[in-house]
């Protein structure tokens, strides 16, 4: 520790005003405070602060989405090899191919996300925040794991500046950051996101026959039926994970894991994530009444799997602990948050029934909730100024 | 009638140093000082200068929007200097104090008078600024009729002093305040005391009033926070408020003809060796007070609460307002890795630490930080700590944005900067927040003057 004080402090000046390397020291403080909380002192208002920062709030979120991403590294070599005919490989075997593959994604994202951050902090002269410590690991747990690098860069550069950084940066954008880089890559890429061929890294080998990659969405999507791939699977499957999805979403028990540590240190809101269940519910049951009144039989058959089967097979999970309870995009009042979490379920789950398009909704009603979130605000606020001043007695004006 | 009022948002924080219900004799100060910054919102008009020999309770300096209103010396002595900061504002009135203390003459107070003659009384015996009022937290308006009175007759801010211990023995000075009192409203006179304690002593002589009983953490006892559940403010309309230990102050003019600054003052924290009363006067310097008590190491001295008090120092003054003085070491080192560390000594509302294991935990907090200031990103810790109907969050963007209309709206009136104080502690951003709150309604307030 003091080498590191030591190491900082020789190195500062450079850093300082009349130093070298003054304009970077935006990217000197960054390490600094990294290293080390600052001594600073409250020097106006209360003399005392709770422990609580944004680093060690930030830390927390990326606490509670470890599971996701070890059980996403596991999986990717499951699915790997048992595409490939090998589904007895040894457990290390699996889980190291699937850290090869995804370790890479991790890094390219910090890397192009964080540098990015470090470029428009020192142009506007402003220090650096933690924002991106999240989104930077959400975003390949949303990939499928076939997704070139680049094409995982490029979405990360979209969502950095069009998605953060020309609001104002941490704190400012309307629009959660992880999911306008899936957004990019959905729309940029769509045969990299969706289809058969990228939940599974089917390299190195030859397919056992008749296999398909497909997800059990994308599979409900394509053929409404309850037949290969949606009856593939069972429930414990789906719960437990090992199935071919995005990277990081499939188990719904690491995800439970990871709401577990946010709603316990307070840091996720259970308002959000409660109504999402609620609201995915009602939509569930909604389709399960109508089932019996549509004509096709794709559709009645889609509309018809049980309204709460829709929680464990999809996204839904990890969108609604993940991207839903983002503070800054979404609803901030405790009111807001109850509608926008619910709508935020309906909307999932109708998008992904209703829109071929669209396998999973979950992504799209969170995007079409941020920007609706400031206008739910507005209205529970509006309600609160209306009761004030319907006490107020007529006044005559002050003189 | 009498209403009982339950918070269910706010904090007690327990902390070490909680001062022992015993008085310790201190040497007099040696110097006095009258600090301006004490009033928010006050243009002094100096009326002294210096070698002025001047009396317990003349005026220094007014009021220059009001020259009715006077500050007045809280001993007698001799005016030594005065302290001028930037743009020669006046920072201090610095007094070297008699060894015999002289008095003004204080006339009787107008016991049959109306509500502009005991106004003039209390103006003229230099205990106005004691009044204090509701929209905007300043000194009371006299041209204004409040709808109400009220008195806030405990303490809930951690190491709070104990207000029955520093008013004992005085009931029937407290009764005769609230007699002055009663005069300049044509509303109730409310006492809001404790409910989870018996009735405090101090209020046992007075009649004619009404006794709210308050269940429920800190901010419990903030006058803000008591006006909103009982009869909030709306526009236009003003309740004033006067502390406890100046409602004394106010009856001994009354009964004793002197303006007499005397009081018992906590001197508390984790900073002091042992946490104490002493008896000391406003203005004060704390030398005398902190003195040999200090424990090694950098500590602030901080005049008034831990969460509301003016940095000072021991050089520093006793603020007018102020009932204890507080000591807490400075957290000025740097941490390593500081915002990983699961530290158990380290406190906070969120269960990201243990402070949730062991509630009746005492802490030793000192002043540090922990992080830097960021924007906005978590939303929902405020409405923790705050027990008001209104939304915080809203209400900081609004003055930050200065839009007078939209604070109008959302509440500026009925808040002032220690009803943010508990927010601004748990703040992830480490928002300046008090300090916005009375941007906000000092910028409200010249609008509508």
């Amino acid at each position: 520790m003091k080498a590191a004080r030591s190491f900082f402090d020789s190195v500062r000046p450079h850093f300082e005003k009349g130093g070298k390397w003054e304009k970077f020291y935006p990217a000197y403080d960054a390490f600094e405070t990294f290293a080390f909380v600052p001594g600073h002192t409250a020097h106006s208002g209360a003399h005392i602060r709770d422990a609580i920062d944004l680093k060690r709030t930030m830390v927390t979120v990326i606490f509670a989405m470890i599971p996701c991403l070890l059980f996403g590294m596991y999986n990717v070599g499951l699915q790997h090899f048992r595409a490939l005919g090998q589904p007895d490989t040894a457990f290390m075997e699996m889980f190291l191919f699937g850290a090869l593959k995804v370790m890479p994604m991790v890094v390219v994202s910090y890397a192009v996300g964080l540098g990015i951050e470090f470029a428009f902090a020192i142009v506007k002269r402003h220090s650096i925040n933690e924002g991106y410590l999240v989104s930077g690991m959400l975003i390949p747990l949303i990939m499928p794991v076939d997704i070139p690098l680049w094409m995982v860069a490029v979405s990360t550069v979209f969502a950095v500046v069009i998605g953060k950084e020309v609001f104002g940066g941490t704190g400012m954008n309307i629009l959660n950051p992880a999911l306008t880089a899936r957004a990019f890559a959905f729309f940029a890429y769509p045969s990299w996101m969706s289809g058969d061929k990228v939940w599974v890294n089917t390299s190195g080998g030859t397919l056992v026959d008749g296999y398909s990659g497909s997800t059990i969405l994308g599979n409900l999507a394509v053929t409404g039926k309850t037949g290969v791939g949606y009856a593939d699977w069972s429930m414990a499957e789906m719960v437990i994970g090992t199935i071919p999805g995005s990277i990081g979403e499939t188990s719904k028990i690491a995800v439970a894991i990871g709401a577990l540590i946010l709603l316990w240190t307070g840091i996720a809101s259970w308002r959000i994530m409660l109504m999402s269940a609620v609201g995915a519910l009602s939509m569930g049951l909604l389709f399960n009444a109508l089932s019996a009144v549509v004509p096709s039989p794709e559709m009645q058959l889609y509309l018809a799997i049980p309204f709460w089967q829709h929680l464990i097979i999809g996204s839904w999970a990890f969108a609604t602990v993940f991207m839903a309870t983002d503070p800054v995009s979404g609803a901030q009042t405790n009111t807001g948050k109850l509608w926008y979490g619910f709508l935020i379920g309906f909307f999932g789950i109708m998008i992904r029934v209703f829109n071929p398009a669209y396998p999973e909704g979950m992504m799209l009603a969170i995007l079409l909730m941020n920007v609706f979130a400031p206008l739910i605000d507005h209205y529970v606020i509006e309600a609160n100024v209306r009761k004030r001043l319907k006490r107020v007695q007529p006044l005559t004006a002050k003189a | 009638m009498s209403k009982e009022v339950r918070i269910q948002r706010g904090l007690n924080l327990k902390l070490k140093g909680k001062a022992e219900k015993q008085i310790h004799p201190i040497g007099a100060a040696s110097v006095y000082a009258l600090l301006p910054v004490d009033f928010p919102g006050l243009t002094p008009k100096l009326l002294v200068k210096e070698g002025d020999e001047v009396r317990a309770g003349q005026p220094l300096f007014c009021d220059k929007r009001d020259e009715r209103i006077l500050y007045c010396a809280p001993v007698s002595g001799e005016v030594a200097s005065i302290d001028r900061g930037a743009k020669r504002v006046i920072e201090a009135v610095r007094i070297l104090p008699d060894s015999e203390q002289k008095y003004t003459e204080v006339a009787n107070w107008p016991i049959q008078g109306n509500k502009e003659e005991v106004q003039q009384w209390l103006m003229a015996s230099g205990a106005w600024p004691f009044v204090r009022q509701r929209p905007y937290a300043v000194v009371a308006d006299p041209s204004e009729t409040p709808k109400s009175i009220h008195i806030s007759c405990f303490n809930s801010v951690p190491l709070a002093a104990d207000l029955e211990f520093a008013l004992h023995g005085m009931e029937a000075l407290f009764a005769a305040g609230i007699e002055v009192l009663k005069k300049l409203t044509p509303g109730k006179i409310h006492l809001n005391v404790d409910g989870s304690e018996a009735a405090p002593r101090f209020i046992s002589e007075t009649r004619g009033v009404e006794v709210n009983r308050f269940f429920g953490p800190h901010p419990a006892s903030n006058i803000g926070v008591q006006i909103h559940h009982l009869d909030p403010l709306n526009k236009g309309e003003v309740v004033w408020y006067v502390q406890p230990q100046d409602v004394v102050l106010i009856g001994r003019l009354a009964i004793e003809h002197r303006y007499e600054t005397e009081r018992t003052v906590a001197v508390c924290g984790s900073g002091v060796e042992k946490p104490q009363y002493v008896k000391t006067r406003i203005g004060a310097q704390l030398s005398p007070v902190v003195q040999n008590n200090l424990k090694p190491g950098k500590q602030r001295v901080i005049s008034g609460d831990i969460l509301t008090g003016r940095k000072a120092s021991a050089e520093g003054f006793l603020g007018t307002y102020h009932a204890q003085v507080t000591v807490i070491p400075e957290g000025d080192q740097p941490e390593f890795f500081g915002w990983l560390s699961i530290d158990p000594k380290k406190f906070s509302i969120s269960r990201t630490l243990f402070a949730w294991l062991n509630p009746n935990k005492e802490y030793e907090l000192d002043t540090n930080m922990h992080g830097e200031e960021r924007a906005f990103v978590v939303s929902g810790e405020y409405e923790k700590v705050f027990p008001f109907d209104l939304y915080p969050v809203p209400l900081i963007k609004a003055i930050m944005a200065e839009d007078i209309e939209r604070m109008e709206r959302l509440g500026i009136y009925e808040v002032a900067e220690e009803d943010f104080a508990l927010c601004e502690v748990v703040c992830t951003s480490k928002l300046p927040l008090q300090e916005t709150v009375r941007h906000g309604l000092d910028l409200v307030r010249k609008e509508m003057m």
